[in-house]
């Protein structure tokens, strides 16, 4: 089909691909963040996400796979693209830029998020990976504390006041992944407080929000979204997500790292 | 005034180069920076040395055939000027200049500062034109054109196909060119017949060239010796989308 090659085999049928994926993935990434908020609302309201979430079924693994291949859509795009650039420019200049009108250099010089998007986009997916081995997979030698995050579960329903639903634990070695709530609130305060496990997930969120910062920005302009009187607002708009995703990311392992969350 | 230039000397496409170092005096302010070349090159051939080739017509910023970096910068960051309409009055005594030519990998170096910029050409050959019978005049305001697509068009024909736009974007894209030139035809009615065909084939021979792809960091905008929008990228994404639904092929 000549409209699926014009697509598969141009740059800028690369870049749509790559632009559409991005906002698929970042549709994940803001709903993702409100889900975890929700452990502001303490122990029983994220049990009880979780557990809702989990009894979707096919409907979850729909999404998962439609996440996973908008990964694999961005990524393929992302390499063959990075690829084709460096080729396009092999030689770098020498001389260190500094136009007549110095006021206009920092138009001239690309952003530190838009010469390091690969990077970003790279370490985001291995840092994925990690995430998923740490809590989905709850493998336990990743976790860096002693206990298995695979022991952790809740009653669903209440029964008196020492069984309060998604908050009383289930005694060791009852509950079965699949069938019971998961303590979704004690694995994160328990993976949390594992300082270097921390400090690496903020550092992957920032480097997830410098990459939003600029691919927000950039995707409007893939889609022949953005015009000149829309710029500064697509600009700002991109800023502000990418540092309103690093605080809401960042608040709950800092939060719990803190002692802010018990 | 006097400056030290840096300047890349290359025998030809197979010669690796290497930057000649020239102190230069009595520059005069006035000068344009290629009347200093020139004076800097009468130095040279006086004493018996090879010229720095450099590519010129017109010295009057309008036919884009200078094309050279100036301390890193196409054109040498003028806002809206080509290196020929650059003065020297911009330089102070005692600065040290370094002038490279326009690098990208589908612009070779021809000689010195001179690129072969054909791939331009090229992808002009490929769809930037209209095909119209000839040889009757038609009469004035027989096709009426709105003012503002006017404007428009006229803004993106505005583009002088220097390359700068190339030479500055760190993946060396050539996205603001092809941009100016399908959106120049495809805001006016005389391009419509072939809008479709002209942009899939445009893009094509653009990527076929070996020209990187748009990051979006604006750096082409802001050399651009005329001012030509980025704005214009947008529009050929949506004019290539538009396209390939509507067309299917070229
Ligand atoms: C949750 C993860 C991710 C999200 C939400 C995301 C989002 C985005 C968005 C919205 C764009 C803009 C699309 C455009 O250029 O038009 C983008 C661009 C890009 N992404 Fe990602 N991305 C993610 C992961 C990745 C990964 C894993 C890679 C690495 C291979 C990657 C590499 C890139 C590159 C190279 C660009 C192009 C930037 C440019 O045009 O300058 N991204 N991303
Ligand atoms: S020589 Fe014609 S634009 Fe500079």
């Amino acid at each position: 089909m000549p409209l699926v090659s014009n697509i598969l085999s141009s740059s800028l049928g690369q870049k749509y691909l790559m632009a559409l994926s991005g906002v698929g993935l970042f549709g994940f990434i803001v709903v993702h963040m409100l889900g975890n908020l929700t452990i502001l609302a303490g122990p029983a309201a994220i049990n009880e996400y979780a557990a809702k979430l989990h009894s979707m079924g096919p409907l979850l693994w729909i999404a998962r796979i439609g996440l996973l291949g908008m990964v694999g859509v961005h990524i393929w795009a992302a390499v063959r693209l990075t690829r084709d650039n460096r080729k396009a420019r092999s030689v770098q200049y020498q001389g260190a830029v500094d136009p007549v009108d110095r006021h206009r250099r920092s138009k001239i010089v690309s952003t530190y998020a838009s010469r390091t998007m690969i990077y970003s986009g790279l370490i985001i997916a291995a840092f994925a990976l990690f995430h998923i081995a740490h809590f989905t997979w709850k493998i336990p030698q990743i976790n860096g504390v002693e206990v298995d995050f695979e022991t952790f579960y809740v009653y669903e329903v209440s029964a008196g006041s020492d069984q309060v639903a998604y908050l009383t634990p289930l005694p060791d070695g009852v509950g079965k992944e699949g069938e019971n709530a998961v303590d979704v609130y004690k694995m994160l305060t328990t993976g949390f407080k594992v300082w270097w496990v921390s400090i690496f997930y903020v550092i992957a969120v920032g480097l997830l929000c410098i990459h939003l910062s600029h691919g927000l920005s950039a995707m409007f302009q893939s889609l022949g979204l953005k015009t000149k009187a829309y710029e500064k607002w697509i600009d700002h708009f991109a800023c502000a997500t990418g540092w309103l995703l690093f605080a809401g990311y960042a608040s709950v392992p800092v939060s719990i790292l803190l002692g802010f969350i018990p | 005034m006097n400056l030290k230039l840096k300047v890349w000397r290359q025998e030809n496409a197979d010669d690796p180069g290497h930057f000649g170092i020239y102190m230069v005096q009595d520059i005069a302010p006035d000068m344009s920076f290629l009347e200093m070349l020139d004076f800097v090159n009468e130095n040279i051939i006086a004493d018996d040395g090879d010229p720095i080739a450099f590519d010129s017509d017109c010295r009057e910023g309008i036919c884009g055939a200078c094309s050279m970096v100036i301390n890193g910068v196409p054109h040498g960051g003028q806002q809206g000027t080509t290196a020929c309409q650059l003065h020297m009055r911009h330089f102070c005594s005692g600065d040290t200049v370094t002038i490279e030519p326009w690098r990208a990998t589908a612009f070779p170096v021809h000689r010195d500062l001179i690129v072969n910029r054909t791939s331009f050409d090229r992808i002009q050959q490929a769809g930037g034109f209209i095909s119209v019978r000839t040889g009757s005049v038609p009469d004035a305001n027989a096709t009426p054109v709105p003012k503002e697509d006017a404007d428009l068009a006229m803004d993106a024909a505005q583009c002088i196909g220097c390359g700068a736009c190339v030479a500055a974007c760190k993946n060396a894209s050539a996205m603001l060119f092809v941009a100016a030139k399908v959106s120049h035809l495809s805001l006016v009615p005389q391009g419509q017949p072939e809008r479709e065909r002209r942009a899939i084939a445009m893009v094509k021979q653009m990527d076929k060239e070996g020209f990187g792809n748009c990051t979006v960091t604006g750096a082409c905008e802001a050399v651009c010796p005329k001012e030509i929008s980025i704005d214009f990228i947008g529009r050929l994404n949506r004019e290539y989308g538009r396209a390939i639904l509507k067309k299917g092929n070229a």
